[in-house]
């Protein structure tokens, strides 16, 4: 005769609440990883902050005798810092990804009731943690040495923010997805891949520099809208509607590809197996 | 030689599986295997290495797409509909860790929010009592010996008070009288809580001991199945070690009886 079971043991799995309990639990799991690790964080604000410096001595070197920067002041500091969100965005994605790799932890996952859509919010919950730690130390810092205030431009930098990061999810999952159809050996292509688009994104210079076969790539990429947009903002101080259309609806597009290519390698391993046996 | 199976029905089955087959490529894993675990029975998935039993264990999973055949558990459909009945399953595998910087707590806490338990700490506490985990559990899992490790698998596929367990080699790597211990947990576990468990292991002992049924697999293919008893009588030998090692090397001379479910 078989015993009943306890009632009220679990919550039920099924529902909003139930997605974003799964979804805090792998929170949770890379919370406890980052905050044990001091090094870890510094680490994560010390690339863009560096970065950072570099750039704003750069203004400070150029701006008197060029016209750009002494209407733009703040220009290139303001660049740098959005293309780390870009780039702490996509990394965010990735490196959670890697880590459950490296730990041999997947099959675990993938076997408790975590779906694949939450096991994508958490990485990309965990990439707007890591970029605000990691980009936000950097704004911190902007201010203190060089009383720069990224937020100076107002709401637009929360679309220009947003746009970017979006773009970052894209391309951490479509690295997800090469890392795990072609194993650990490709994780470098997380911290490389994004450098791909750096010289058709129009970070510190206009998308019109570009040879034409550049530009109509460069213009079939979200960043290259929002740096323009960005441009428009702080030269001509308005808010380019158009620019931010088009990255709206290229981000999508790209979030469509980065899921479609994430969720076919994962199908990809579940057919070889992988999920079981890959890790370090 | 593939024992002749009727194709099982849910009944009173937690786990009926059906034409299971996998093939790598041109290789055949797994060939179109078929058998039943009845609720609340502790059934052992026994073969050499490379004959299907970790390839199966993967399927009934999840984690590996059959290229052919049907697994319900709980009478839920594994390939089309898996997550209603994956909050009720669990399983340990030599072949997966848990985050090694992450504590022993730490882990558990993540795996019973993924599980959805009501009262992680007190679950966490129990089964730290159960499998002496109290003294580990401030420190990291990859600082653990192998034998505290699988102790750890152990609680961690026992977090949600799974229906049914999947263990792949439960007390490899522990000491005969912490092995002695997890496999009385178990046996008590299964018989508090009517939990059915598909156990794959090499120790012969622990399956005489534990295992109502055993089914036996070669080369992909089921070439036996009974209880430990009827297989000593079945191959005239004095412990499941000598049958295992006759089936496994193709020299049982007694030809295997139709399988029943």
């Amino acid at each position: 005769m078989r015993a009943p079971l306890p009632p009220l043991r679990l919550h039920p799995q099924t529902g909003i609440a139930a997605s974003a309990r799964r979804v805090r639990a792998l929170v949770r799991r890379h919370a406890y990883l980052l905050l044990k690790s001091w090094p870890r964080i510094v680490s994560m604000a010390y690339y863009p902050t560096v970065t950072m410096v570099l750039w704003a001595f750069l203004t400070l070197y150029l701006q008197p005798t060029n016209s750009f920067l002494r209407d733009a002041p703040g220009f290139f500091i303001g660049a740098v810092l959005l293309w780390d969100v870009l780039f702490r965005g996509q990394l965010g994605v990735s490196l959670t990804f890697i880590e459950e790799l490296q730990s041999r932890n997947l099959a675990n996952l993938f076997v408790s009731p975590l779906r694949l859509r939450e096991f994508i919010a958490g990485q990309v919950v965990l990439s707007v943690l890591r970029t605000l730690i990691g980009v936000g130390g950097a704004c911190v810092f902007a201010w203190l040495l060089f009383r720069y205030s990224i937020f100076a431009m107002g709401f637009p930098l929360i679309a220009f923010f947003t746009l970017l990061i979006a773009f970052g999810w894209a391309i951490g999952l479509a690295v997800s997805a090469m890392i795990l159809r072609w194993g650990l050996g490709a994780q470098e292509l997380a911290w490389a891949a994004i450098f791909l688009v750096a010289p058709v994104s129009g970070v510190y210079y206009p998308i019109s520099v570009l040879p034409p076969a550049l530009q109509a790539i460069a213009l079939a990429l979200p960043p290259a809208h929002v740096f323009e947009g960005m441009r428009a903002l702080l030269l001509q101080g308005v808010f380019a509607w158009d620019a931010f259309a088009w990255a709206v609806v290229l981000d999508l597009a790209y979030l469509a590809i980065g899921v479609y290519l994430f969720r076919g390698a994962i199908g990809y391993a579940r057919d070889r197996g992988m999920l079981l046996q890959m890790g370090e | 030689m593939n024992a002749h199976l009727p194709l099982p029905a849910d009944g009173d089955a937690a786990i009926v599986v059906t034409d299971l087959a996998k093939n790598y490529g041109e290789v055949q894993a797994v060939r179109g295997i078929s058998f039943a675990v009845q609720r609340g029975a502790i059934t052992a998935l026994l073969g050499g290495n490379g004959a299907g039993k970790t390839t199966t264990l993967s399927m009934l999973l999840g984690l590996l797409r059959p290229t052919a055949g049907s697994i319900r558990v709980l009478g839920c459909d594994m390939l089309r509909s898996r997550y209603h009945v994956l909050p009720r399953m669990n399983f340990t595998s030599p072949y997966v860790d848990l985050p090694k910087r992450l504590t022993v707590r730490e882990n558990l806490r993540v795996f019973a929010d993924l599980y959805g338990l009501v009262d992680p700490s007190s679950r966490i506490a129990e089964l730290a009592t159960q499998f002496e985990l109290a003294p580990l559990l401030k420190r990291a899992y990859g600082n653990l010996s192998a034998g505290e490790r699988t102790r750890v698998s152990l609680a961690k596929a026992l977090l949600n008070y799974p229906e049914v367990l999947l263990l792949d080699e439960p007390t490899a790597s522990l000491d005969p009288d912490i092995g002695d211990r997890m496999r009385t947990y178990l046996e008590d576990y299964q018989r508090t809580s009517g939990c059915t468990m598909l156990l794959a292991s090499h120790n012969m002992g622990e399956v005489e001991r534990m295992c109502g049924d055993v089914i036996m697999m070669r080369a992909g293919r089921i070439v036996d199945q009974g209880s430990p008893g009827d297989l000593l009588a079945r191959y005239a030998r004095a412990d499941m070690e000598q049958v295992f090692l006759d089936i496994a090397r193709g020299s049982a001379d007694t030809p295997p009886a139709p399988m029943a479910f």
